[in-house]
């Protein structure tokens, strides 16, 4: 058998980040023509390792061979330079630039942005991508951003592709098509790296896959010859049941009704369209869409964040008494004794203040309780350690600014927090985001325990496996209306995915 | 009525100084760099001007004629050189060391200003004047010489063409700066430093070399806005805190051209005008305090300009993103 | 052996939370560097022995009892304003018009002082100098509090705009009051029936700024560190989207905030005029409103390190004063000898926050050859 060339081969790469080791004598060969998926938990060291091959990061030790020459990759530059292209899973565009301009930033020459929008037609033509090159970016979806990164790796001339969680935000539309431009890729001789977190993407995209963990590299296989349960006990290191526990409700009733809501945004787009559902206590609701379709909105319609221009939303206690909530803001919301907990999807930005220790970020909730003009920092202290101990928190202590922890442990954090107020609603936007297969079942534990206590539980998320498992009913929202409600046991991954993009689809077409 | 032909000339050379120092600073803000010890580096650049023609003054007063073009070369060049050290000051210490912006530039204030005024008084010491100011009247005759031809078109002569050397280069510079900015690579590459520093290094662009020199040449212009104020605008005479807070103006303008050098030129003159206009609202001899609420009409204007840009937030009229952050690559 | 020339010399990490001993030897360290290089640069541009200037700036500071206590009274007055300025700092409002606001409150207390010194029992025009000079100060503080929070204004320069506006305010009441007419300035109000001075205590004209300091530095701690108010503030300082999310109305806290620090700043002017000078120009405040930024920020927005650093500023400016007579230097060194210390302390935080790395393979590779 002829022996593959290695694009890339990393060689004993270490890197450190203070105290934390990101990355440990890690050995790793590319091929050309070949799409590896990089697997692992979080924290395990797969973006700091593709981030030193794109010469963001620069290793502390070993050496990198690039076509079996060694080479320095201290810069953005020297990758390019190297063939070396990655999609960031935090895109690198500039939003008041347009698409345009943001591929060709970088490049040297003599600046002329019609010849580039040329070059970009025939690259999009090539291989099947829609670009408006003189868009800006602000105006674009998540997934017309994704493209343009990937065209700006393309417009380079890159060999080595890097994508890091490209599906993350997309919908399993969009990323069939993506698949089918990286398996076109593939032929042309490509190699392609992509981080992952999905095994069914894994399944269906990779040839090969690598497995990293705590830093460390774990091994390599064919994809073919191996299957999710192997690679998840691989990344984990242990034994780990993949299957989501679904209890039935205990005793549904109406707990919050929304009626008719119509959101506009600032710029005057309509986010929300005559949107109206009921969500009951003791079940899961799940909320599935392509994101940007007004999930973000609708829960923070419900908690009191987003003005709306019409519509009603109702809270139906226990007793069956009614209140308003709509053009409340969350302390009147709060003050009339509505127990509505919210885990927002920015939860650095939004949930959670970076720079605070455990304790003050508990406080955010509890700061106004009792007449002092001064704060109570006693109760929030033992409630953080108490979130500590019973979600397993890594963290030196309850006085470490939330930012230095890792994604899964934040998120802990904050979930711990937004439950420890005994809600009989709960908000939840992406709750397992950027976590890794440890962290996510913890949370879907947590959230399933207040689902038995008969919490109302909105789900919003993005992996629709995973809400196809989770949720007792799914409503599906496309383009900021209602495309339908389903059942959770009874629907099928297809049915949701057409769902998703049904009236989408129209509507674009419409606009044009 | 305001006797336009008269008040125009008056209201450009106000402005030019501050032409100067917000061309510097758009400059400088693009590249994400708020800094606010423009008028510490106004001060400088005009002091280093000073002092390069004091000396060459005094050479040539022991013996030996005036070279005009030393006479206009040594200032300039004292001055840009003086106005270049203070950018890098700022760089080193903002870029490399990564300090707070605000805090720097305000030290930086704090210093120029104090160096001006240190050199400009022992330069008086030296020149052993009566008067607490130094005059360098024959190197302003180079600086503020106008065309020889100005006197001979009338009004058009007098708005246009009556200014001296300095004052088409600082509107040169203006339009310039502007064409850099919207239509090179240089240009695009500064933009995307300014508004986000990771996406221009993930790019290839070298952000530490970008911000170096869009705020040392920023610098140098905003110092040449000094010694126009010295040369040409004050006849050469330097005494301390004349300059004013021109600097402090230079960075309002900034935000009221909306980041656009080339807007600058006709929003420094308006405000060149509003500073002077006060000497042109009739307010009778009894009431001289009036002339002193008139003195507040630019800074209201200023002021009103301002929020209403912010009422009407649109995108492309945003300071760049990253203005007043210092960058780290390997942030975590 | 050659590639590993291409590599990068040096590179710069970030560090993680160093000691207190440590941080602050840093510290200590980059201001006896400062002092050295300070005493190089005035030997060269005076030619005088540096430990001589030394001595002087000593000597200027603390020479007398008089020069101490004005030395201890001028930390205070600067001491007052950075503490107003903080609260609006820890909110991440950028307030530089301090200048104004101080201006506003000296305006209030001089107009009190003139208009109603000789109409009303004393107490009582003092009463009135508090409360209208700390009104006057929240009330410059409020306009652009109300434009960032409504509009979200650039405060940076509505503040600054906000200055100029003050000074031309000044400066129409210096014509109107002007004594006598014709002099272009107020001279000393009152100076026959002292109304309206702020009264001395303990026998002492300096103790009153002082002790007012003194509260106000407690004050502000005990304000930011446990109330519920401080609280909020630092939550809209750190991000606004949080502040929202748990139902904080930033509006309201930015405009709180704003009249709390525009009150203390207009607290400095009354100090200023009514227990100082006694009079009011355009440039009473001596750019402190900016001087206080700094001050403000050298210490890390805490109000006890505060003392120090304001301190620092006016030892060297009191010291710079004496040494500029007694050498023949020009008033302006001070000014210069501040800004070359300001630097060093600005740059010495890099070396606390972050270290750096020197290439380690040729290290090696020097130690095996």
């Amino acid at each position: 058998m002829e022996q593959k060339i290695a694009a890339v081969s990393l060689k004993n790469i270490t890197k450190t980040f203070g105290p934390v080791v990101a990355n440990e004598k890690v050995n790793l060969d590319i091929y050309k023509g070949e799409i590896l998926a990089l697997l692992g938990e979080n924290g395990s060291g797969k973006t700091t390792l593709m981030n030193m091959l794109s010469g963001i990061y620069f290793p502390d030790e070993g050496q990198i061979f690039i076509d079996g020459k060694e080479a320095v990759i201290k810069s953005p530059k020297d990758a390019f330079d190297l063939g070396i292209g990655m999609v960031h899973q935090h895109f690198k565009l500039i939003d008041v630039l347009t698409a345009t301009e943001n591929i060709v930033l970088g490049m040297e020459g003599k600046l002329n942005l019609k010849d580039a929008a040329v070059k970009i037609q025939q690259i999009c033509e090539k291989y099947g991508f829609e670009v408006d090159p003189n868009q800006k970016i602000y105006d674009m979806s998540v997934s017309q951003k994704q493209t343009v990164e990937i065209v700006k790796v393309l417009f380079r001339g890159a060999n080595i592709l890097i994508l890091d969680e490209p599906t993350a935000v997309l919908t399993p539309q969009e990323t069939e098509k993506l698949f089918s431009v990286l398996r076109k890729m593939r032929e042309d001789g490509k190699a392609i790296v992509i981080i992952t977190h999905k095994m069914h993407e894994v399944e269906s995209l990779s040839d090969r896959v690598a497995v990293l963990r705590r830093g460390c590299y774990i091994g390599d296989m064919m994809t073919k010859d191996t299957n999710a349960a192997e690679m998840t006990n691989m990344m984990v290191g242990r034994q780990v049941s993949l299957n989501i526990v679904r209890p039935m409700p205990i005793n549904p009733k109406p707990r919050i009704k929304v009626d008719g809501l119509t959101v506009r945004s600032e710029d005057g787009i309509v986010k929300l369209n005559d949107v109206s559902f009921t969500a009951n206590s003791g079940e899961i609701l799940g909320i599935a869409g392509i994101s940007g379709c007004g999930q973000k909105e609708l829960l923070e319609a419900i908690a009191g964040l987003q003005p709306a221009e019409a519509g009603s939303i109702t809270y139906i206690n226990e007793d069956g008494e009614s209140e308003e909530l709509l053009g409340k803001d969350p302390r009147k919301i709060a003050d009339l004794g509505v127990a509505l907990s919210f885990v927002p999807e920015d939860r650095l930005g939004m949930g959670l203040v970076g720079n605070m220790d455990l304790t003050n970020n508990m406080l955010l909730r509890s700061f106004r309780k009792g007449r002092s003009v001064f704060t109570d920092r006693k109760a929030p202290r033992q409630l953080a350690e108490k979130v500590v101990e019973e979600l397993d928190v890594v963290t030196p202590g309850i006085s470490t600014p939330v930012r230095r922890l890792s994604g899964g442990n934040v998120q802990k954090i904050l979930v711990g927090r937004e439950i420890a107020s005994a809600p009989t609603v709960l908000l939840t936007a992406y709750a397992v985001r950027g976590l890794d297969i440890n962290s996510s079942y913890t949370i879907y534990d947590l959230i399933n325990k207040q689902k038995m206590k008969g919490v109302a539980v909105i789900f919003v998320g993005e992996d629709l496996d995973v809400l196809l498992e989770i949720s007792d009913r799914i409503l599906v929202l496309c383009g900021g209306s209602v495309s339908g409600i389903v059942d959770g046991r009874k629907t099928t991954k297809a049915e949701v995915g057409s769902m998703m993009t049904l009236i989408g689809g129209d509507k674009n077409n419409e606009e044009k | 009525m305001i006797d336009l032909v008269a008040f125009i000339p008056r209201a450009v050379v106000q402005g030019i100084p501050l032409l100067f120092g917000s061309t510097g600073e758009t400059l400088t803000e693009k590249s994400g760099n708020l800094n606010l010890g423009i008028p510490g580096v106004m001060y400088v650049g005009a002091i280093s001007g000073v002092i390069g023609s004091f000396f060459y003054e005094q050479s040539v007063a022991k013996g030996g004629t005036m070279n005009g073009f030393l006479a206009v070369m040594i200032p300039l060049l004292c001055s840009l050189l003086g106005s270049l050290l203070m950018g890098l000051l700022y760089c080193f210490l903002t870029v490399s060391l990564r300090a707070n912006q605000n805090v720097t530039g305000l030290a930086m204030t704090t210093f120029g200003i104090g160096f001006g005024n240190f050199f400009g008084g022992s330069l008086i010491k030296l020149s052993k004047s009566d008067v607490p100011s130094i005059a360098l009247s024959a190197t302003s005759n180079y600086f503020s010489k106008s065309l020889p031809f100005a006197g001979d078109f009338g009004w058009f002569g007098k708005i246009f063409l009556s200014y001296g050397f300095l004052a088409y280069v600082g509107i040169i510079i203006a339009l310039i700066a502007s064409f850099v900015l919207n239509h090179t690579r240089v240009g695009l590459h500064l933009r995307a430093v300014g508004e986000g520093p990771n996406t221009a290094d993930a790019a290839g662009i070298n952000v530490i070399r970008y911000k170096y020199v869009a705020t040392c040449v920023g610098c140098m212009i905003a110092g040449l806005g000094g010694l126009y104020y010295v040369m040409d605008y004050a006849c050469g005479v330097w005494s301390n805190d004349a300059f004013g807070d021109r600097g402090w103006l230079a960075i309002a303008l900034v935000i009221f051209t909306i980041w656009r050098p080339n807007v600058g030129v006709f929003s420094s003159i308006l405000f060149g005008g509003l500073y002077i206009l006060y000497l042109y609202i009739p307010s009778g001899m009894d009431h001289m305090e009036f002339k002193e609420l008139y003195k507040m009409i630019p800074y209201i204007v200023t002021l009103v300009v301002l929020v209403i840009t912010s009422m009407r937030s649109k995108r492309e009229s945003q300071p760049p993103a990253s203005l007043g952050l210092s960058y780290f690559r390997e942030e975590r | 052996m050659k590639k590993s020339n291409r590599e990068p010399l040096f590179h710069i990490a970030k560090r993680g939370t160093l000691p207190y001993s440590k941080v602050w030897g840093i510290r200590v360290l980059a201001v006896i560097l400062a002092l050295l290089v300070c005493a190089v640069v005035t030997t060269i541009l005076t030619g005088d022995n540096p430990i001589q200037v030394y001595g002087g700036i000593i000597q200027g500071a603390f020479g007398s009892s008089r020069k101490t206590w004005i030395t201890f009274q001028n930390v205070a007055v600067l001491l007052i304003i950075s503490l107003a300025l903080t609260p609006a700092f820890r909110m991440r409002f950028w307030n530089i018009g301090g200048e104004g606001q101080i201006l506003m409150g000296g305006l209030a207390s001089a107009a009190c002082m003139i208009c109603l010194g000789d109409k009303l029992p004393n107490a009582l025009v003092i009463l009135l100098m508090f409360v209208t000079s700390l009104l006057a100060g929240a009330i410059w503080g409020l306009i652009p509090a109300f434009f960032k929070a409504k509009w979200n204004t650039n405060e940076t320069l509505a503040t600054l705009m906000m200055n100029y506006i003050a000074i031309q305010l000044v400066a129409y009441f210096t014509v109107v009051w002007e004594m006598p007419k014709g002099s272009g300035k107020i001279g000393i109000i009152n100076q026959d029936s002292n109304a309206g001075w702020l009264p001395q205590i303990f026998g002492s004209k300096y103790l009153l700024t002082i002790f007012l300091a003194l509260i106000v530095t407690l004050g502000v701690h005990i304000y930011l560190k446990y109330s519920k108010h401080g609280y909020e503030i630092c939550v809209v300082g750190e991000s606004e989207q949080t502040a929202r999310y748990v139902g904080i109305k930033v509006e309201k806290v930015i405009i709180r905030t704003m009249l709390v620090s525009g009150a203390l700043c207009g607290l400095a002017g009354l100090l200023l005029v009514g227990g100082i000078n006694h009079t009011i120009t355009t440039t009473i405040t001596g750019g402190q409103g900016f001087t206080a930024v700094m001050v403000s920020w050298l210490a890390k927005f805490n109000p006890f390190t505060m003392i120090l650093t304001s301190f620092l500023i006016i030892f060297l400016n009191r010291g710079a004063s004496e040494i500029s007579t007694t050498f023949g230097l020009n008033q302006s060194f001070a000014d210069i000898l501040t800004g070359i210390i300001l630097f060093f302390i600005i740059g010495c935080e890099f070396f606390i926050n972050y270290k750096i790395q020197f290439r380690k393979k040729s290290r090696k590779e020097e130690k095996k050859a």
